[in-house]
C-alpha cells in the first residue's frame, strides 16, 4: 500500500511541476515522533500536511479517530488498518487536546 | 514572484512585510496585518499560515498549499469590489489543470435535456452577455471562529469576495439543449478533480428554479478581466445569493436532471440542520422525508468592520469614522447599526454605494472615541427583516457564522 501512495505522491509531484500550480508548496514540518513516517507516506499523497497543524490542537482523541476514518471512508484514501491506527495515534499524541 | 513569511512567531506580520518589501494596500495602518491575528482561531491555525502569493495573486493568507486555500486579508474589504488578484482561493481537491480557453468545451446534456449540446469558449462569448455584482462567500467562512472548534479549513473572515461578473445567463446556455418539463435539478462539474480516483469528484447541483433565474450566470469575466486561473478560468458558475459551494470553477459540464443528484458533496457535505437558520430559499428536492438536515443555500445576513484592525490605536475625541461592508443572500441590506460601547447601545450607520442586492454594501459611522477601549460592533439587517445572530448556531461543519464582528479601538 505504501508503494501505491509513494507512486501517487511521485505522480502528483510531477503533475505539479507541469502545471506550476503548487510551485508555492513548501515542506511542512510536523513534530518528529513515532508514526510521522506513516503520516508523510499516506496523508501527504492527497493534501499538504499543514491541514494537521491548522486543525490543532483542539481535537479530542475521538475527533482524530473520526477524522482519519473520514479520510478513508468518505474520501477513499487507500490506507491500510495498521497504518491508520499509527496515524491516528500520532495525531492524538502530538496534535490533540 | 513567490514570497512567503511566517505571520506568527518571533517576527510580527508587519515587520515581515517590511522585510520582503511587500505592501498591503494601506501602509498607514500599523495594524494592517490584523487579519493574521484574529482572536478565537484554533491555536495551531496560524502556526503554518504564511502570506503567500500564488501565480497571478497578491500575497494572501495561506491556510493550505495543496489543495490551495488562501484567505483574503480584511484590508481588501475596504471597498465593495474585491480586486481579482486579492480574491480568496478555495479548492477541495488538488488536481487542478491549467485550462486552455481555445480547447475548453462546455457539454450540456442529461436525462432532462431535449438533446445534447456543446459550446466552445467563442460560442459562449458570442451569446448575449449580462453582468451582476455578487458576493462569493465560502459556506465555511469564519469556521475557525466556531466554539467549540470544528474540523475543516480554519478560515478567519476572508473566505469571501465581491466582484462584477460578466457572462451568459445559465438559462440561455441550457436552452441550447432544451429542458424537459420534469427537470428538477441542474447538476454540473469542473475540470479539476481528485488526486486519487477513489476520492469523490466535486460535482454539485442547484434546483432548476435557481438555475433559471436571470442572475445565475456562466461567467467568463471578473471585474472586467478574464477569470484568474485560481478563481475558475476560463468560465465558472455564478449563483448570486448562495454560498460558494455552488459556484463551480472551471465548469465543463451541465446536466439537466429529472432526479436529485446524490453524491458525497450533495448528500453528506454542505448540509445544515433544518429549522435552525433563517432560510427563505430551500433546496427541497435534496431533502429526504423526515430529514433533519438540508443543503446550505443562501448566505445569512452579515457584516464586517474593515476600517480598523482589532486593537488599533486612535485619537481621543474629535470625530472618527469607522466602517465596513454588509451583505446577505440577495434580499438587500436594509440597515446597519453600529455600537461603540460593546453592544449596549446602537445607532444607525450611513449606507454607501448600492451595487445591487447581491453586492457588498458599504457602511460608515462617525463618533468621538473615549479614552481607553472603544469596542465597536456592527449588526446588519436585511430587507426581509433578518438580522445577525446573537448566539452561534452549532453545526458540525461550521457554516453560516454571522455573529456581529467587533473590534477594539484604543484611544489615548
Amino acid at each position: 500500500m505504501k508503494t501505491v501512495c509513494a507512486l501517487l505522491a511521485a505522480a502528483f509531484a510531477s503533475a505539479a511541476l507541469v502545471t506550476g500550480a503548487f510551485a508555492e508548496e513548501k515542506p511542512v514540518e510536523l513534530k518528529k515522533a513515532p508514526g510521522l513516517d506513516k503520516v508523510e507516506a499516506n496523508c501527504a499523497a492527497c493534501h499538504s500536511l499543514d491541514y494537521i497543524q491548522m486543525n490543532s490542537p483542539f481535537p479530542s482523541a475521538a475527533m482524530w479517530d473520526a477524522e482519519v476514518a473520514k479520510m478513508i471512508k468518505a474520501y477513499g484514501a487507500p490506507i491500510d488498518d495498521a497504518d491508520a491506527k499509527d496515524i491516528a495515534a500520532y495525531l492524538k499524541k502530538n496534535y490533540g487536546s | 514572484m513567490i514570497t512567503r513569511r511566517h505571520l506568527m512567531g518571533s517576527v510580527g506580520a508587519g515587520a515581515a512585510l517590511a522585510v520582503t518589501g511587500l505592501k498591503l494596500p494601506f501602509p498607514d495602518d500599523a495594524q494592517a496585518a490584523g487579519a493574521a491575528k484574529e482572536p478565537g482561531l484554533p491555536a495551531g491555525t496560524r502556526s503554518e499560515a504564511v502570506l503567500g502569493a500564488l501565480p497571478g495573486k497578491k500575497p494572501l493568507i495561506k491556510l493550505s498549499y495543496r489543495p490551495p486555500n488562501y484567505e483574503t486579508p480584511i484590508e481588501y474589504f475596504r471597498t465593495p469590489i474585491t480586486p481579482n488578484d486579492a480574491f480568496f482561493v478555495r479548492y477541495h481537491l488538488s488536481d487542478i489543470p491549467e485550462v486552455d480557453a481555445n480547447t475548453w468545451k462546455l457539454a450540456i446534456g442529461g436525462d432532462g435535456a431535449e438533446k445534447q449540446a456543446e459550446l466552445t469558449f467563442n460560442d459562449l462569448k458570442a451569446m448575449p452577455a449580462t453582468e451582476v455584482v455578487a458576493v462569493n462567500q465560502c459556506s465555511g467562512n469564519r469556521r475557525g471562529l466556531f466554539q467549540p472548534h470544528v474540523f475543516g479549513v480554519e478560515w478567519g473572515y476572508g473566505a469571501m469576495g465581491c466582484a462584477r461578473w460578466k457572462g451568459v445567463k445559465l438559462k440561455d446556455v441550457l436552452a441550447k439543449a432544451g429542458l424537459k418539463k420534469d427537470v428538477v435539478e441542474i447538476a454540473y462539474g469542473g475540470a479539476d478533480g481528485p488526486p486519487f480516483d477513489k476520492t469523490p469528484d466535486f460535482a454539485k447541483s442547484i434546483p432548476s428554479w435557481k438555475a433559471l433565474e436571470e442572475t445565475t450566470l456562466i461567467a467568463y469575466e471578473m471585474n472586467g478581466a478574464p477569470l484568474p486561473h485560481f478563481n475558475g478560468f476560463p468560465a465558472r458558475l455564478i449563483v448570486p445569493g448562495w454560498t460558494g459551494t455552488y459556484w463551480m470553477k472551471h465548469i465543463v459540464s451541465l446536466e439537466a436532471r429529472t432526479s436529485p443528484l446524490h453524491n458525497f458533496w450533495m448528500t453528506s457535505a454542505y448540509r445544515v440542520p433544518l429549522g435552525k437558520f433563517p432560510m427563505a430559499a430551500r433546496f427541497t428536492t435534496q431533502e429526504a422525508p423526515g430529514a433533519t438536515a438540508t443543503p446550505i443555500t443562501e448566505m445569512v445576513v452579515n457584516s464586517l468592520i474593515t476600517s480598523h484592525a482589532d486593537g488599533a490605536k486612535v485619537k481621543r475625541g474629535g470625530s472618527l469614522t469607522v466602517g465596513g461592508i454588509a451583505w446577505d443572500g440577495g434580499y438587500g441590506i436594509a440597515n446597519v447599526e453600529v455600537s461603540t460601547d460593546g453592544g449596549k447601545t446602537w445607532t444607525a450607520a450611513k449606507l454607501g454605494e448600492n451595487l445591487g442586492p447581491y453586492a457588498f454594501r458599504p457602511f460608515s459611522f462617525a463618533f468621538a472615541p473615549k479614552r481607553g477601549a472603544n469596542v465597536i460592533v456592527a449588526r446588519a439587517t436585511n430587507k426581509i427583516g433578518q438580522t445577525q445572530t446573537t448566539e452561534l448556531v452549532p453545526n458540525g461543519a461550521g457554516y453560516h457564522h454571522n455573529l456581529p464582528h467587533r473590534v477594539t479601538l484604543n484611544a489615548a
